[in-house]
């Protein structure tokens, strides 16, 4: 199982509590996470990538393992503690605004 | 029993406050949506339990809410607006050719007749519209393409379509405004559409016939008269008489007539509603006085009406989307300010009271009359 925290508003949305949960097969990868959260949560497709280039949004951070991965391929395969559940990867909202 | 439901959206979540049909005491909700942009939310015409609601974010962008209950619980529908085909350019502030972006929602306008058929007002500027409950969106296209597109360009808030008004005796006939570009009309059904801006006079636009370019604040209309409009332009507040073929000035002796929110008495369709706001660059109410202006002569004839409004001190602004109506026998009218009051009258605009005092700044303000 892959670990997902979601920022505070999209748990909202998503009307999840604290981590989520995702199966994927194959590759770790940013891109395949992700798809996975979308699917098992569809109103979050538009709210962290685009909808159709999917692209990240501007203002969305991705980390793990106190790294910044935000701006990693997404075909890159995430860290190992990632793809064997010991980490989650956290999605953020990034700091902007007064 | 009749009462009202006020539907209210602000920077910070949306509320629905309701009262009786004495519009005394009234009930607010918690919060819903907590944190997220609240852009506009309207009941559906044909049933009342049917809300739509625009909620919106600059980190986490567009989502669509939709309730069947009257706004006690939500769910996500629809949030893809994709412009139909290769979306082209429009404007830049300098002039130059710009892509056309999706930002947002900025109004949702439901259907007449079918509570599944809703409309929305997008920026950058186009017309959306769903029939499945908000599931699914398509651009209703000829708007954009019918010409003129390529020379739209933004207002200060952006380029966004914020009006729409559904002509109760046509169904194939409506109404759109867009800052900064005017006002159109549609009589098939959204296929195709004509820019309704003559009479308009914009200080910024040197040739005094041009079709498009207007900044066009809000367009309201009576239900029983679908040709009369009356609209708050920037500056200058403007009537037709022939569904927008010719517009004139009606702003009469209001003190100013720089404004965002317009609309018409429940029972009167003489009688119309504004908020004089100082000016583009100061945007609050002359001397701190806050002050509804109503005209029971169609306009150029306005009272100032300021029982129960702060009269010192006041320095709020009243957004395009901030005013309405109700429908009991003694209309209710309804505003709401950037300083997170909403204010409503029970007779027609002579007394007012608070509702609630300190709601995050409000964006609009809607009401749904119930039987």
């Amino acid at each position: 199982m892959i670990r997902v925290v979601l920022p505070p508003h999209l748990r909202t949305l998503a009307r999840v509590g604290g981590e989520v949960e995702v199966q994927v097969s194959g590759p770790v990868t940013q891109r395949v996470v992700l798809d996975a959260v979308e699917a098992r949560y569809p109103m979050l497709r538009g709210a962290i990538r685009d909808h159709d280039t999917l692209k990240r949004r501007a203002f969305v951070r991705f980390y793990a393992c106190e790294q910044d991965l935000s701006h990693e391929s997404p075909d890159a395969s995430l860290p190992e503690e990632v793809a064997e559940g010991k980490e989650p990867l956290l999605i953020v909202g990034a700091l902007a605004g007064g | 029993m009749s009462g009202v439901r006020v539907l209210v959206g602000t920077r910070k979540g949306a509320f629905v406050l309701t009262s009786d049909e004495k519009r005394q005491k009234w009930d607010v909700s918690q919060p819903h949506f907590a944190g997220w942009e609240m852009y506009h939310l309207k009941g559906s015409p044909a049933d009342p339990d049917r809300i739509y609601a625009s909620q919106s974010s600059g980190w986490f962008g567009q989502q669509i809410q939709r309730s069947d209950d009257g706004g006690k619980t939500w769910k996500p529908v629809g949030n893809k607006f994709a412009y139909d085909g290769v979306p082209g350019t429009h404007q830049w502030y300098d002039g130059t050719p710009h892509p056309w972006e999706f930002k947002r929602v900025w109004h949702l306008e439901p259907s007449l007749s079918d509570p599944d058929t809703v409309y929305a007002g997008i920026e950058d500027a186009a017309l959306f519209r769903s029939t499945d409950g908000g599931q699914n969106w398509e651009e209703l296209s000829g708007l954009r393409g019918h010409g003129s597109g390529p020379r739209w360009q933004p207002g200060a808030g952006g380029m966004c379509l914020h009006t729409i008004v559904l002509d109760p005796a046509d169904p194939k006939r409506m109404f759109i405004a867009i800052s900064a570009a005017g006002a159109f009309r549609t009589d098939d059904g959204g296929k195709t559409w004509k820019p309704i801006n003559r009479g308009l006079r914009s200080e910024y636009i040197p040739d005094p016939n041009a079709d498009v370019g207007h900044c066009v604040h809000r367009i309201a209309m009576h239900p029983s008269r679908p040709d009369v409009l009356f609209m708050q332009k920037h500056w200058d507040v403007m009537r037709t008489d022939d569904a927008g073929e010719n517009w004139k000035e009606v702003s009469g002796n209001l003190p100013t007539d720089f404004g965002f929110a317009i609309d018409v008495h429940a029972h009167e369709p003489e009688t119309i509603f504004v908020v004089p706001i100082k000016s583009d660059s100061e945007h609050f109410p002359l001397e701190g006085k806050l002050r509804v202006y109503r005209s029971r002569t169609g306009g150029n004839e306005w009272e100032a009406l300021t029982n129960g409004l702060p009269q010192s001190n006041c320095y709020v602004n009243v957004l395009r989307d901030a005013m309405a109506v109700d429908r009991l026998d003694s209309c209710g009218v309804y505003f709401g300010t950037t300083g997170g009051q909403v204010y409503a009258s029970a007779n027609g605009g002579d007394s007012w009271a608070p509702i609630v005092r300190d709601l995050p700044s409000v964006l609009s303000v809607e009401v749904q009359t119930l039987s």
